[in-house]
């Protein structure tokens, strides 16, 4: 039973794989293009007027932003689109006939859009590279927020597909929800910039966690306390898993 | 003989309220050619998914060979293979790989996986076609790719729905053949399908099923010997109109050479024949207008009470 399994779970993640590596030019080039563009720009050009932050230039400042920036929006993306296409096509009831459990399902759609996520994280580190030197204060610190990010944000993206009924449905969540937060969690700015009240509402915003982490583990400074991050990210991660897999046991959105 | 499906008290109603399946109990015996047929909604696609876990039951049971589907049912998943009704596999992906991941989702090794996919897509007819998309394939083959696939883990239930809609006749016979092979090395089958001359071709037994019940269940020779009426379509050499009544006989006239004839299943053509020859009528040839199970099964939805 246990062998079977794990030639299931080999199987969906080989499949996942396969799948956004065939179509390369739309999932891995992209990101890469368009975070070179915020290196340029945003780093480069609008940076270079900047004021150090931190006591780092502000190009080195948003790199570990951007690259979660791509870690998130392609984790997410990958299984809310591999997924939800499963169920368009109908294809998802292959696995679903067959004798594959459902956590099994979830782990290796979630290990699909964890590679994507660090394959793009890794080609926008390497683009990151023609900009800045990278800096590496906590490796550890920084696999793991990576790692655990991409983790987050496929489960997220699996619950999306579950419910998404149109392909309408699963663009909502990316541009209404994920873009704003990302773009107000701290990637581009620190947030004692702001405001007091500001600064406390950006506390119940969950990427400015997760990206504090991240600089944390490259340049060693943080606006969040580290332990905070780390528990908030273990946290998602298990209630996210738990709903995920719940739905996926009751057949919500791919059982009548 | 050992039971391979046994369903007792399956109801199924649907979120909107429709009651799909109103308590049906049904057995198909281990190493059958089982039709399962019915008019459009009226309850089989339900059962069948049901059966193979696409669709969540409201109540009652299901086992397959002596396993029960809520308390084992990754055993009574490995047991089973579904053609279902509509593709349902990713047209974009290659035609080996489909097959071979089916496998992967049953445990089966990728190496064997690959071996058993050539063994299965040879006989199928698309060896050739294995490194091309899905989507390239003809009607004819995506069903028989979809039949290969169900077949990759070897199962010891089959479950065809609709497995010939939309094919020609060349590969509807071809595959009728290749069933009918799978059936005899010991598969038991069950059968959706509206060409019904196929369910009687093929199946030992039958269900018939309307608005959620089993209206019928009954082996197909025992059921055959019920049709009393058969209708005859005569292609004749003479004068129609020199045709006088023929006892016991419902004769109809379609056009100045055609006539169609209704006859009791136990009554003598002889006399009929002889009557015509007597109006200077000549019989050249004939057919049944409709077969017996079709006749069969429209006078059942007919007179059924709903």
């Amino acid at each position: 039973m246990l062998r079977g399994n794990l030639i299931a779970l080999q199987t969906i993640v080989v499949k996942e794989v396969l799948r956004f590596s065939r179509i390369w030019v739309q999932t891995i080039l992209p990101p890469a293009i368009t975070m070179a563009l915020y290196f340029i720009i945003f780093g480069n050009l609008i940076g270079s007027q900047i004021a150090a932050m931190d006591g780092f230039s502000y190009m080195d400042y948003i790199v570990p932003g951007i690259i979660l920036m791509s870690v998130i929006t392609n984790s997410y993306a990958n299984v809310v689109s591999s997924f939800y296409g499963a169920k368009f096509q109908r294809h998802v009831e292959e696995l679903l006939v067959s004798p594959t459990p459902n956590y099994i399902i979830l782990v290796g759609f979630v290990i699909g859009g964890t590679v994507r996520g660090l394959v793009v994280g890794s080609v926008v580190t390497a683009v990151s590279l023609a900009f800045t030197d990278i800096n590496v204060h906590h490796l550890g610190v920084l696999l793991a927020t990576v790692l655990i990010t991409a983790i987050i944000f496929s489960i997220a993206g699996l619950i999306n597909a579950v419910y998404a009924n149109s392909f309408d449905d699963i663009s909502i969540i990316p541009t209404f929800v994920l873009t704003p937060l990302t773009y107000l969690g701290g990637v581009f700015y620190t947030i004692k910039m702001l405001p007091e009240f500001w600064q406390q509402a950006s506390l119940l915003n969950p990427i400015l966690y997760l990206v504090n982490a991240m600089r944390y583990g490259m340049l060693g400074i943080s606006d969040i306390n580290l332990a905070w991050s780390f528990m908030l990210m273990g946290g998602f991660v298990i209630v996210l898993g738990t709903f995920a897999l719940v739905l996926l046991e009751k057949g919500v959105g791919i059982k009548s | 003989m050992k039971q391979a499906v046994a369903i007792s008290g399956l109801h199924k109603t649907y979120r909107n309220g429709m009651e799909a399946l109103k308590g049906i109990d049904l057995t198909v015996s281990e190493g059958d050619f089982f039709a399962l047929l019915g008019p459009n909604g009226a309850g089989k696609s339900t059962a069948i998914g049901i059966i193979s876990s696409l669709v969540r039951k409201t109540a009652g049971s299901v086992h397959l060979f002596g396993h029960d589907l809520d308390r084992e049912p990754g055993l009574v998943k490995s047991l089973l293979g579904v053609v279902p009704q509509e593709f349902n596999f990713n047209m974009f992906e290659p035609v080996v790989e489909i097959i071979v991941n089916q496998a992967g989702f049953y445990g089966i090794p990728r190496r064997e996986a690959y071996a058993r996919a050539a063994q299965v897509l040879n006989l199928l007819g698309l060896w050739d076609k294995r490194k091309g998309m899905a989507r390239e394939l003809s009607g004819g083959m995506k069903r028989r790719l979809m039949i290969a696939r169900a077949l990759i883990h070897k199962p010891r239930l089959l479950i065809l729905d609709e497995p010939t809609a939309g094919v020609d006749i060349e590969i509807r016979h071809a595959t009728w053949e290749f069933i009918r092979e799978i059936n005899r090395q010991g598969t038991t089958i069950i059968l959706t399908t509206h060409y019904l001359e196929e369910a009687e071709s093929l199946c030992r037994n039958i269900a018939i099923i309307d608005h959620g019940k089993i209206i019928e269940h009954a082996p197909m020779s025992e059921l055959l010997q019920r049709v009393n009426k058969e209708t005859f379509v005569l292609y004749t050499h003479g004068d129609l109109d020199r045709l006088r009544d023929i006892p016991d006989c419902d004769v109809r006239r379609l056009d100045d050479s055609t006539l169609e004839v209704d006859i009791d299943r136990n009554q003598n053509m002889n006399g009929m024949f002889a009557r015509l020859q007597r109006c200077g009528i000549e019989v050249l040839s004939l057919r049944n207008k409709s077969n017996r199970l079709e006749q069969l099964f429209l006078d059942l939805l007919a007179h059924k009470p709903r």
